[in-house]
């Protein structure tokens, strides 16, 4: 999970943000501006200054905020001078908008507001639904408004092409003012309060916000159009209330409610996706009479409020059909005021000590959670510790002097190199070491357990942590003013009206726990941190961009030093467990120990021979002749150490057939593959040989207890293993695939692999299981290997092994981390229309059921629907999923003549059937050697594979080209990625037209995309010094065919389409990299990955076998030479549900082949 | 040696009667550690020491034995829940790992046993068991938190001061033992839960020696 963080302010009006992974309150650097009240989502917070401005503070991200401007150019032909400006007097603007009704010219497209700024001028977009346009982007048509194709015809009397130009969001990191239209109507009354919810209304890449305020005389206003691509919104609307409103609460998803002066609450109903603002008010009266309501905060399905006495309540019921819920029930504390953060995660300021407490224990099942503890992290200033790795995690919060009015200046010194120095938030910790020659992280990656790495990590870590505790010793005995001192300060200093100007040193002081002033008779220390037992006030909490899953650790709650104990952080760099002076002395002893007991014996014979180990158990097998069931069996692994220590093993499994006894066995080093299969109802697991994969029909196995399938999982995957002696993490050229449950499997290459004649047949690879849950693995050969979950997030490879079911001793110990992933489950409601009563869930007798799967085969209700298998469990209600392609109407309907056809979102005359798809989230949570790569999420990575003419000489640092397609269709390019450093520093984000979806760059950076319209496009002279390249070259795709996915080998490009089929590139030559044409290679195709000898593999989509036929099975392709890149025909591989495969680290060929190789290749453009 | 003349086997080391429900390497730390290996003990088969050795009566002896300390070390980690969720054949495979020298059998269910939940630091108490050749008790066995009130990590030195203090605080300020746990002597400083995690014998108990400095 990464690092997300707490905004609060305190008494004073500083802002301070609390990272989940750390224990420091890290205080914003502008102290230029006191703030009355923040409300944070994710990527930004809002807040109220004490200018009673309102300010928008946007968390910097590689990916910048683009926003499209598009003007059209129209022409009409006259006899005369051919196309012109001159239209018709009943024509459209020359510049217009793409309706032609409204007047844009180019010059006339303002900035929104002084915290944007464009990107580029304006230029002709070219592309036409896909297909580049000639003649400088023209389209024509007969006359306007009508149909425009890319060709000029005989009868094309108007032309018109697209400008476009992109503005960019520039204020990161930093307060931005929202601006205030001059137009006084409707310039609302100073804000009291605001909220921003509703980020769950609807999906991505939308990312709309509400954001809601309430205003001195008590008036709400809702922010319009505030969205992920228009952070600030457009203008302030009124909404009527009942009555006079105080404070403003805005749920994650459709909760509003509202505090009124009186004392009741106010609930927003109606708010829905096509009506965020809600459409009506309903009235929740306080829990008693006498004490009203004073502050209220709605979560997903929670509400909490705090009455005039203090009193901390808990709404019961709530939820999207009753947001009102049903009674209130006190809890213990007394609180000034609560805040629901994500995950329903509750914070509170205690009325007496104002500390920040956390509601400890709320879970889905009991969201009242259990009790309340106070967070005691001290403050630390971000100056002192700008190394240290606490100030490093808690990213988010370093201020940039904006605030400035709109004028701009220049920084000051040093603020620009604190610029400079700023961490990426989305991968602190293992940068802290980047300033050391060498990386801890890598020491981690070789083993922390070894002394020798141990050691030269601690010289990295220790001398820091010394420094800190020295510094808080010194700050803990100078401290001028107890706490209860600053306990008696008025309480107004939060309405400070005048920003003081202090200087910026004082941001790390405690001078103002005072009055003001003796500010500067205290001695400020520069660098000290604040002492740990420092109490500060807080005034203000928001926990609304504040990720804490339930049971997580958090380091909070102690006031930590030095040591911590061997829990596992969260952390690629060394836990300080591991790099204890203790620890290494233990690892010495024992050396010394096992040399001292047994170096001098090695001769003396062993007491005990051993051989033969046999566990037996029950389990069940699925027999595939009649009966064709799940029958009981005995079975018996009888394993048998060899005199040299070599281990072999066999499985027997007894079963009884026609009251007959009888067994089969398997020998585990033939064994190829063990796939867990996991569904609602069976612990199953299938077991290949090769043998049986050409057959496509596995040994089918069946425990009664998951414990127990994986006990047995475990157990022979080691027995495998251990009898082809492979242990430890994979080799660098390691073949990674996942199946369609998201299993990760990898595979050692033989040379034979890809050798030229006598190659290794494919379904004898031997593939082993590696704990975590992917969706894409791709890996190079320098050992760097991304992935991406279903929920979109991308993870980087630790050098572990092992983790979810490969538990024991075939797993590392460490390097296992935590995975979740969360995928949805659709199931479809479908209704039938009749002319009496319209569309109703009625059928005909022959129709599907009415709620279904999306073949309709299936009988699916939302009752009866179960998460894929008991490893899932929900997390959301189901919900209407309106990103369906084919688009649906506002209901989430999508429209055709009769079921099975093809929808669209809208109702015609002859549609007689519609459906709509209902959707749930559920989460795994598991481990494996993952570690999340905050916070992109992403469609598509590719890593550049290493040429093998480009052996290892190039020297363990140098930059590995890695790029990657978010999921919202930017395509970026990963800085500093490394061996050392496979996790790389930060994204570059290099600007498209459209969004894409795939990206692959080749041996030698040709990098290939594909956009979302299914064209190709060819990056231009990206190398090593230029790792964006210049522009984007549109390559259109084959005829009729939307591409998909793009694989670049060494010097092979392959496509695939929508249809299956897979295309290589013909013509690609050194000059004209962007080649001539495509070529069909083969259909059936549904994932291809093209690795660095040019090597192509894919997935197919139906593989028969003797007796079975697998859909989704690895293939490679035969015959690929130099000569003849296309190949000649298919090798089948494991099959039976794999959705991925990854052969571009996998550079090894048998030598001999190698200087053959490089010959016939000849001049290669490298 | 006449077959009438073998009873009971029993084994000695300078006098010294061997317990064999003790752990050898327990042994080894407590009575020997100063000799040269190989370790030269004495086997008898009469005159059992009655006062000093329980008896052995078979195999199933040792392993009810070995059960019993894995279900007392459970009771004092985590009140006996783990050990009580495991079956029969779980139990089984403890034993049979150790039998046979199967780490990974072992492992695969002892592994368990060297769990704590997520929002705690450690275990309830650690299972320890500090020996002393110098006193006649045979050992000391409290109940002792693995963090303290203030969340800081107890250390082995803490467990020391708290439970034997004459071990800590000699008159004469000077050490005059060794602490010693698997052969080696681990640093006063390391992490009780990590010692519990990591240096646990088979029995799941940490069994701490105090002997003597050794005068060169």
């Amino acid at each position: 999970m990464p690092a997300s963080v707490l905004w609060a302010v305190d008494l004073f009006g500083r802002v301070y943000t609390l990272s989940t992974a750390g224990q420091y309150w890290e205080l914003c650097k502008d102290t230029q501006l006191e703030f009355k009240r923040v409300s944070a989502a994710t990527q930004c917070c809002w807040g109220i200054a004490c200018d009673n401005q309102v300010y928008l503070y946007m968390c910097a991200s590689d990916v910048s905020i683009r926003c499209r401007e598009e003007a059209y150019e129209n022409q009409r032909w006259n006899p005369m001078g051919g196309f012109c400006e001159k239209l018709l007097p009943s024509d459209r603007w020359p510049w217009s908008d793409v309706s032609g009704l409204q007047h844009r010219p180019l010059d006339g497209v303002a900035l929104p507001s002084p915290y944007w700024e464009w990107e580029s001028d304006w230029y002709v977009d070219e592309n036409f639904g896909g297909e580049p346009t000639e003649k400088g982007g023209w389209t024509y048509a007969i006359d306007f408004p009508a149909t425009y194709t890319r060709d000029k015809r005989w009868n094309s009397c108007v032309r018109r092409r697209k400008w476009i130009r992109y503005r960019r969001y520039k204020s990161r990191d930093a307060w931005a003012k929202i601006p205030s239209k001059d137009d006084l109507k409707d310039l609302p009354d100073p804000f009291n309060d605001l909220s921003v919810g509703g980020w769950e209304i609807t999906e991505e890449p939308v990312g709309r916000l509400s954001v809601w305020a309430v205003s001195l005389q008590g008036k709400v206003w809702y922010r319009e159009d505030v969205s992920h691509s228009n952070p600030e919104g457009s203008s302030w609307s009124l909404v009527d209330t009942p009555g006079e409103a105080v404070q403003i609460s805005c749920g994650p998803h459709d909760l509003l409610w509202v505090t009124l002066w009186e004392g009741q609450a106010l609930v927003r109903e109606g708010i829905n996706r096509n009506n965020p603002k809600g459409s009506s008010w309903s009235i929740v009266e306080p829990p008693g009479s006498e004490n009203g309501i004073m502050h209220v905060s709605a979560g997903v399905s929670v509400v909490w409020a705090v009455t005039k006495d203090r009193k901390v309540w808990f709404r019961r019921g709530v939820n999207s059909h009753n947001p009102c819920g049903t009674s209130w029930i006190e809890m213990v504390g007394e609180m000034t005021m609560v805040n629901v953060g994500l995950n329903d995660q509750v914070w509170g300021i205690g009325s007496e000590e104002r500390a920040v407490y956390f509601r400890q224990g709320v879970t889905p099942s009991e969201l009242s959670g259990k009790t309340w503890k106070a967070i005691v992290a001290g403050r630390e200033s971000d100056r002192s510790h700008s190394g240290s790795s606490s100030s490093l995690l808690s990213a988010g919060c370093f201020f940039g002097d904006e605030v400035k009015g709109g004028s701009e200046s220049a920084p000051s010194d040093t603020d620009a190199a604190a610029e400079v120095e700023r961490p990426r938030p989305e991968w602190s910790a293992p940068e802290e070491p980047l300033d050391n020659s060498r990386d801890p992280k890598d020491s981690a990656a070789l083993g922390p357990e070894t002394g020798g790495t141990a050691e030269c990590a601690s010289e990295n870590l220790c001398p820091d942590a010394g420094a800190r505790e020295a510094a808080q010793a010194s700050v803990g005995s100078a401290r001028p003013l107890p706490a209860s001192a600053a306990a008696e300060l008025p309480w107004t200093s939060i309405d400070l009206k005048e920003p003081r100007k202090i200087p910026s040193h004082s941001a790390a002081g405690f001078a103002e726990t005072t009055s003001h002033s003796s500010l500067g008779l205290l001695p400020l220390g520069l660098d000290e941190p604040y002492g740990a037992d420092d109490h500060p006030l807080w005034a203000w909490v928001s926990g609304g961009g504040c990720a804490v899953e339930a049971g997580s650790m958090l380091k909070w709650f102690t006031v930590q030093s030095g040591l911590s104990p061997s829990v596992q952080t969260l952390s690629l760099s060394i836990s300080p467990a591991q790099t204890a002076t203790w620890r290494k002395q233990i690892f010495q002893q024992l050396t010394e120990r096992t040399k001292r007991e047994l170096e001098n014996f090695r001769h003396y014979e062993q007491a005990v021979e051993q051989s033969v180990w046999v566990k037996t158990g029950t389990l069940q097998w699925w027999c595939d002749w009649k009966p064709h069931k799940w029958v009981d069996v005995r079975v018996a692994l009888e394993q048998f150490t060899g005199h040299d220590g070599a281990r072999d093993s066999i499985l027997f499994v007894y079963y009884i057939v026609h009251e007959e006894k009888k067994y089969f066995h398997v020998f585990l080093n033939e064994v190829t593959v063990l796939v867990p299969v996991l569904n609602e109802a069976k612990h199953s697991f299938a077991l290949y040989t090769p043998e049986r994969t050409r057959q496509r029909w596995p040994v089918r196995l069946a425990a009664t207890t998951e414990q127990d399938m994986n006990d047995w999982l475990a157990l022979l995957s080691l027995s495998c293993c251990e009898s082809r002696k492979i242990h430890g993490r994979p080799s660098p050229q390691a073949v990674w695939s996942v199946t369609c449950k998201g299993d990760i499997f990898v595979s050692e290459p033989s040379p034979d692999l890809e050798a030229q004649d006598h190659l290794l047949p494919c379904d004898q690879m031997f593939w082993r299981q590696m704990g975590g849950h992917l969706r894409v693995v791709e890996a190079n050969s320098r050992g760097v290997v991304w992935g991406i979950g279903y929920d979109h997030t991308a993870w980087v490879y630790t050098g572990g092994y092992g983790g979810g079911c490969v538990q024991g001793l075939a797993s590392s110990t460490s390097n296992i981390y935590t995975q979740s992933d969360v995928k949805s489950v659709c199931i479809y409601e479908n209704q039938r229309w009749n002319p009496v009563t319209g569309y109703t869930s009625r059928g005909l007798p022959t129709d599907r059921y009415m709620w279904s799967d999306a073949s309709g085969l299936q009988e699916c209700t939302k009752a009866s629907t179960k998460p894929p298998s008991l490893q899932w469990t929900w997390v959301s209600d189901w919900y209407v999923d309106f990103s369906v392609p084919g688009g649906t109407d506002q209901e989430g309907w999508q429209y055709a003549s009769d079921f099975p056809a093809s929808y669209h979102g809208y109702k015609t005359m002859k549609d007689f059937v519609r459906r709509r798809c209902w959707a749930r989230k559920c989460k795994l949570v598991t481990n494996g050697p993952w570690l999340e790569v905050a916070p992109i999420a992403l469609g598509d990575v590719s890593i550049i594979p290493e040429s093998p003419e480009n052996p290892e000489g190039d020297g363990r640092g140098h930059n590995i080209a890695l790029w990657a397609v978010s999921d919202k269709g930017d395509v970026l390019c990963r800085l500093g990625v490394s061996e050392l450093n496979p996790v790389g520093s930060s994204w570059l984000h290099i600007g498209t037209d459209q969004p894409f979806a795939s990206v692959s760059i080749g041996a030698c950076y040709q990098v290939w995309a594909v956009a979302r319209d299914g064209s190709a496009f060819y990056r231009g002279s990206v190398s090593p010094s230029q790792p964006a390249g210049d522009c984007w070259y549109h390559i259109p795709s084959p005829p009729k065919q939307r591409l998909m996915q793009v694989s670049v080998g060494q010097t092979s490009v392959y496509a695939l389409d929508e249809n299956g089929n897979l295309w290589y590139r013909g013509g690609v030559t050194p000059s004209y990299p962007q080649g001539s044409s495509w070529e069909h290679v083969s259909n059936n195709v549904r994932r291809v990955s093209v690795g660095p000898l040019d090597q192509v593999w894919v997935i197919a989509n139906k593989v028969q076998g003797t007796h079975g036929l697998s859909r989704g099975t690895v293939c490679r392709r035969t015959g690929v030479q130099p000569r003849e890149p296309k190949g000649q025909g298919w090798d089948y591989g494991i099959g039976g549900g794999w959705d991925h495969i990854s052969v571009r680290a996998n550079a090894t060929r048998a030598s001999r082949n190698v200087s053959q190789e490089q010959k016939a290749h000849g001049p290669v453009s490298c | 040696m006449r077959q009438e003349d073998i009873s009971e086997i029993w084994f000695e080391y300078e006098g010294t009667p061997l317990k064999w429900h003790y752990p050898i390497g327990l042994l080894f730390d407590l009575l020997a550690s100063s000799s040269a290996l190989p370790w030269n003990i004495i086997v008898h088969f009469k005159s059992f020491p009655e006062k000093d050795l329980l008896h052995c009566p078979s195999k199933d002896a040792i392993e009810a034995h070995f059960m019993s300390c894995v279900k007392e070390a459970d009771a004092l980690k985590h009140k006996s829940q783990v050990i009580n969720e495991m079956q029969k054949k779980d139990h089984k495979q403890l034993w049979m790992g150790l039998q046979n020298d199967r780490f990974d059998q072992f492992w695969a269910i002892n592994r368990k046993l060297m769990e704590y939940p997520a929002e705690e630091n450690g275990f309830r108490y650690i299972p320890f068991r500090i020996y002393q050749t110098t006193t006649e008790r045979p050992f000391i066995q409290k109940l002792f938190r693995p963090v303290a009130a203030d969340g800081q990590l107890q250390t082995l030195g803490d467990l020391l001061r708290e439970v034997c203090p004459s071990v800590m605080a000699p008159e004469d300020g000077e050490r005059k033992n060794q602490v010693m746990i698997h052969g080696i002597e681990p640093m006063l400083e390391t992490p009780l839960q990590w010692l519990s995690e990591h240096l646990s014998y088979p029995d799941n108990f940490l069994h701490i020696s105090i002997i003597p400095q050794p005068t060169d």
